[in-house]
């Protein structure tokens, strides 16, 4: 796999197909058994309709094991087809995907265009509520060239059109029985559901005779039991019930370390603990202001305190180790009391009161994370009020509407989607409110970087964007929380752990085995 | 009889107006909270406009008043309405179909009862044998112990217990699963074994209470002239209880134990969580969370419902114990 580097890969998709089929760099594999899981994040209200997913227990389920989607972020980043064989386009606007052939859904029918077409018009409609609406509705043309073939095109030239199809909102249903195959299930992955009960349990068996052959998916069945209940999920793990657990609690993690019949994975991926500062109102309008609490705030505390190290300092852009063009360059940003007290003045302050607010429902530790801060920033003259927002309700009465208060993204696979969804201007989660008059060069370069198809230019856009994120920027990143989950040893896993999402990108049951 | 007919008819009907306030004092509680179905179901991902449609499609923009009085009509009429969730589902779909509150609650129900009659097989035996072993063995070791147990293990909270269950009998004695994920198509070996630990934490957290009040029951009645009389007549003291004090004590003894069986049905929330178990009040904790008020307002009339039916079982078996009940002069 290595030597093809994304671009590359987008060039001459055809290395794609081949890649899916044969790269999986598993060892150890043996045919066989049974995965059962613990994971978080799973509701009563949970279904099959993946343009409601939004937590882990759905998302391996669904993207990870019984339904499969365009394309898929391979465990080291790169981009492979999954129902798509290769696609290339000349210009980024208009794109042709090569559909994999002899594909099944589970009820047997046959996968080809028109179910691309129809599963993809889900997601639009005046009434949807799909998350990926804003990723579909760019396709302003959808054309069925042949059994296997389709054109899409798109609004604006955007480069990284592929990777968005890799989304777990966008997912492959069958043309016509798309009510149906959401009530049970149907779908075209390596398992077929035997099985749901939302908010409990998930029981699927392997598909004989698929298309993505005998080296991945080796597990016969996969159970995946739904425990939110961080102890009850711990327990489980510890008493040998489960196989696998997501996210585990830090402050036990010891106990877990110190069963020799498990191991702990952790991944450095794109998830951030952010605190957005609305720049289109005052103080935080003042470019000054914003630097000064950039300067005042200890990271490596924060990351020492409340992640319990298991995280990276970030530099104040969403950009993270996931990504491709990740600037590892900049020079990082240091807690220094001096420098805030310097920005101050340049603002024409001595000292400044601010309100911060925050809520554990933004991330676990986010109070407590605020109170450091408030240490720290109190050296530079920054005088912070924390106000300890409700659980409920804390992302539609706090986030976008107070002014300085605590966040967290999950990050994205590439760094234009994550710049479109919450830096570009107007779009509605900029949750820094970073507007055109205040950031014309990182806007130009937005749009500039998109629709560029050689790597070493966008490369360089993409750099002088996370300078100017990390020199100016309305969002304080401080740091990047690792993925940690815990396997048994009774389950082998491949060197590479997808770093995208928790539990090797949600796709365990296709790239684990049995050891 | 009729005298006890009668006393069931008002039950019936004050426990009608019971439900109806307790409905009223949910709805409202729930409403209360901050953040309503459709802020919560998006979350992030919530902008104005998909609140808006979901808050349309599901008629949360009508006013409380309304909205509860189209609850209660379809409630009269035996009609429990859908979840906000199956709706939201259903009009994602733009189709019809999916299950009922009805339809979601009871699997739910079902296992819960399970684990509560579980409970009540090991706990009410287990409770009422201490109670007469400490009424007979009163001011010794025994009685000392069993009481110093049983009240150390009700003055805990239950997760706390549920917490050293797990840690003695699934971590370091590996003899009953902590995870009690019980699911359709297990065998009752199977399921009973995965209910063990739960239905062990509620036995710690219901026996105190209803092994105190057996033996509080019986020692007042010890004193009583029949008492004397059968003492004298020289029966063994373990047959002066069972046969002579037992019959006269059992009123109060079905009272507290109805009171508890109550408590298993309803007071189950934190034990399920704890242990993965996929009963009533797991679904409640969930429904909650997402503000799911035709779900919430269900639960709570179920839970409702097991105390006020219970409590009049209770009576009418404590007036059908003593004659001088059933007799009225």
């Amino acid at each position: 796999m290595n030597g093809i580097s994304r671009r590359g890969l987008l060039k001459t998709g055809t290395a794609a197909g081949v890649l899916s089929l044969t790269g999986m760099p598993l060892r150890a594999q043996t045919r066989g058994g049974k995965l059962t899981a613990g994971l978080s994040g799973a509701n009563t209200s949970d279904s099959w309709d993946s343009r409601t997913h939004s937590d882990l227990f759905m998302i391996a389920s669904a993207q990870g094991a019984v339904f499969d989607s365009l394309t898929e972020v391979a465990a080291d980043g790169s981009l492979v087809g999954e129902l798509a064989e290769s696609w290339e386009s000349s210009d980024a606007q208009t794109w042709v995907f090569n559909l994999r052939q002899g594909v099944k859904f589970h009820n047997g029918k046959a996968f080809g265009a028109d179910d691309v077409i129809e599963s993809l018009s889900m997601h639009l409609g005046e009434d949807s509520k799909s998350a990926a609406k804003p990723i579909v509705e760019n396709i302003v043309e959808m054309n069925k060239l042949g059994e296997h073939q389709l054109e899409l095109v798109l609004s604006a030239p955007n480069a990284d059109f592929p990777y968005l199809l890799s989304d777990y909102h966008i997912l492959m249903y069958p043309a016509g029985q798309i009510e149906e195959a959401i009530a049970q299930g149907i779908g075209t992955g390596l398992y077929q559901v035997q099985s749901f009960d939302p908010g409990v349990r998930m029981v699927a068996t392997r598909v004989d005779d698929h298309y993505k052959g005998d080296s991945v998916g080796l597990f016969d069945e996969i159970e995946y039991i739904a425990i939110n209940d961080n102890t009850a999920r711990m327990n489980a793990m510890m008493t040998g019930q489960v196989d696998a657990i997501n996210r585990i609690d830090f402050k036990t993690e010891a106990l877990l370390r110190a069963n020799p019949a498990l191991r702990i994975q952790e991944v450095t991926g794109n998830q951030q603990y952010t605190f957005p500062m609305l720049t289109d109102t005052a103080p935080y309008n003042d470019v000054n202001v914003r630097r000064a609490i950039k300067y005042g705030v200890n990271r490596q505390e924060l990351v020492d305190k409340i992640l319990l190290g298991h995280g990276a300092v970030g530099n104040d852009t969403p950009i993270g180790p996931a990504n491709q063009y990740y600037n590892t360059e900049m020079e990082q940003l240091e807690y220094d009391p001096d420098k805030s007290k310097f920005y101050l003045e340049q603002a024409g302050l001595s000292s400044i009161d601010l309100d911060l607010s925050a809520s554990n429902a933004a991330f676990e530790g986010a109070v407590d994370a605020a109170q450091l801060m408030q240490a720290s920033m109190s050296a530079g003259g920054i005088n912070i009020n924390v106000i300890q927002e409700p659980a409920d309700g804390y992302w539609s009465n706090v986030w976008l509407k107070k002014s300085f208060c605590a966040c967290y993204w999950s990050g994205r696979a590439t760094e234009d989607w994550m710049f479109s969804t919450a830096y570009e201007a107007g779009v509605p989660w900029n949750d820094s409110q970073w507007d055109e008059k205040d950031s014309a060069r990182f806007q130009e370069l937005l749009v500039m970087a998109r629709a560029e198809l050689d790597s070493d230019k966008r490369r360089a856009q993409y750099f002088e964007m996370q300078q100017i994120l990390r020199d100016d920027g309305g969002v304080l990143v401080p740091m990047f929380a690792n993925y940690v989950q815990a396997v048994n040893n009774r389950i082998s896993s491949p060197e590479t752990v997808g770093n995208l999402w928790q539990m090797d990108n949600g796709r365990m049951a296709e790239r684990w085995s049995v050891a | 009889m009729q005298n006890v007919l009668k006393i069931i008819l008002q039950r019936l009907a004050l426990g009608l107006l019971t439900l109806l306030v307790v409905s009223i004092v949910i709805f409202i509680a729930v409403n209360l909270l901050p953040g309503d179905f459709a802020e919560l179901i998006l979350g992030q991902a919530a902008t104005p406009e998909s609140v808006a449609s979901i808050r349309r499609d599901l008629g949360l923009d009508q006013s409380m008043v309304t909205r509860y009085f189209s609850w209660l009509g379809g409630m009269v009429t035996g009609d429990l309405g859908t979840s906000f969730a199956q709706l939201n589902f259903q009009t994602n779909l733009g189709g019809t179909g999916g299950k009922t509150v009805a339809e979601q609650i009871a699997p739910r129900f079902a296992n819960t009862m399970f684990l509560a009659s579980v409970t009540a097989m090991i706990a009410v035996p287990l409770a009422v044998t201490l109670g007469i072993l400490a009424a007979l063995y009163r001011n010794t070791v025994f009685d000392r112990v069993a009481n110093i147990a049983t009240l150390s293990s009700i003055s805990s909270p239950e997760f706390f217990m549920a917490y050293i269950l797990i840690l003695f009998l699934a971590v370091l004695n590996p003899i009953f699963p902590s995870l009690s994920n019980i699911y359709e198509g297990m065998t009752f070996g199977e399921k009973l074994e995965k209910t063990m630990l739960p239905a062990l934490t509620l036995t710690l957290v219901v026996t105190a209470h209803m092994m105190r009040m057996t033996r509080a029951a019986i020692i007042s009645l010890l004193a009583s002239p029949y008492i004397e009389m059968a003492r004298l007549k020289g029966i063994s003291p373990m047959r002066v209880i069972v046969k002579h004090a037992l019959p006269n004590a059992l009123a109060p003894i079905i009272n507290v134990i109805a009171l508890n069986l109550a408590y298993l049905i309803t007071g189950v929330v934190v034990v399920e969580v704890v242990f993965v178990y996929p009963g009533i009040g797991q679904l409640f904790v969930d429904s909650v969370k997402i503000r799911d008020i035709p779900v919430v307002q269900a639960c709570c009339l179920i839970f409702a419902a097991a105390y006020i039916l219970l409590n009049l079982m209770a009576d009418i078996l404590s007036i059908l114990s003593n004659p001088r009940l059933r007799h009225p002069k």
